[in-house]
């Protein structure tokens, strides 16, 4: 192997262990909020996993999105929630032994399922989009190349779903508060200066009744 | 084809790690059942494995649409979390509190 090659399997083995291990601090962490820094740790790490493999844009777009507005968004709301968390934590140990057992099973299958479908020749399916040289075109372009020319229906599905999923985030949070005093501008400029102030004689030793 | 993306690393250690993504994911589903903002975290953690799967398995195959899909996994995997935490946040603001034991009100 040359240099640069074991300089790679060491920083993919640094990556795969920061991520595996920040992934079992998400789930087992006492407090939410590390819960939410160890789950951005695990999304920089398989960045760079990704990155190792030459897919930068999506590496970058896993940073941009999962880190930039996922998990700040997470951390917005547990930050804003005011929640015994150690009441939540029941149960923990009661639910590990069930839990392992299926995480062993489902860890097993699908080292099986990935062992036999690697070792099956005529398993992997034939090539729709091949990529080209990243010499002549970078990953980036390349992506660009292919979602908008041949994926342009999913590309649209895909921020028609994000659409809506705004629109389902506002009005689902939106609430009006009848007891509110909000200003209200179109009243504060419809406002002469003839009804806004009124001049009275007041006789002396009677008030303004 | 070849079988080692750089030095000895092949698909199948990145297969190894984004299966590890997915059992802990998994894992965390079930051990922390009354804090849904955990669950939610798991959620991401196995969207996330999935998407380590997609990209692998496009530089392998030399094939762009696995790079294609993985990032139409992080655009459900965005919309989810949003109306998700919404849900949370307008549960938490009727019932003072998350614990999903309590979601019985519709009794389905």
């Amino acid at each position: 192997m040359s240099m640069p090659e074991i300089l790679a399997t060491i920083i993919f083995y640094l990556f795969s262990a920061v991520t595996i291990f920040s992934a079992a601090m998400v789930i087992s962490s006492k407090n939410p909020v590390h819960s939410v820094f160890f789950l951005i740790l695990a999304f920089f790490n398989s960045a760079g996993l990704m990155l190792l493999l030459g897919a930068e844009f999506i590496a970058m777009i896993l940073v941009i999105v999962y880190v930039g507005a996922v998990a700040v968004l997470f951390l917005f709301v547990v930050m804003m929630l005011d929640i015994d968390f150690a009441e939540l934590r029941q149960g923990f140990l009661k639910y590990l032994p069930v839990g392992a057992g299926v995480a062993a099973m489902i860890f097993l299958e699908l080292l099986l399922v990935f062992y036999l479908s690697l070792t099956e020749p005529n398993a992997l399916a034939p090539i729709r989009q091949p990529t080209p040289d990243v010499a002549d075109v970078t990953n980036t372009q390349a992506i660009g190349d292919v979602l908008y020319t041949w994926y342009i229906y999913p590309f649209q599905m895909a921020g028609i779903i994000l659409l809506i999923a705004m629109i389902g985030a506002i009005t689902l949070t939106l609430r009006s508060r009848p007891n509110v005093r909000k200003q209200k501008i179109s009243a504060q400029l419809a406002r002469t200066a003839k009804d806004g102030m009124e001049i009275v004689k007041v006789k002396s030793g009677e008030g303004i009744a | 084809m070849d079988h080692h993306f750089f030095g000895n690393i092949g698909i199948f250690h990145y297969l190894i790690v984004s299966s590890l993504l997915f059992t802990l994911g998994i894992c965390g589903i079930f051990l922390n059942r009354k804090n849904i903002i955990t669950i939610l975290m798991s959620i991401e953690l196995i969207l996330l494995s999935v998407n380590i799967n997609f990209v692998a398995f496009s530089v392998k195959l030399g094939d762009l649409t696995g790079q294609i899909f993985a990032m139409f996994v992080l655009t459900v995997a965005a919309a989810e979390a949003a109306i998700g935490l919404a849900i949370l946040v307008i549960y938490f603001r009727n019932r003072g509190s998350i614990a999903i034991e309590d979601v019985n009100l519709m009794k389905g």
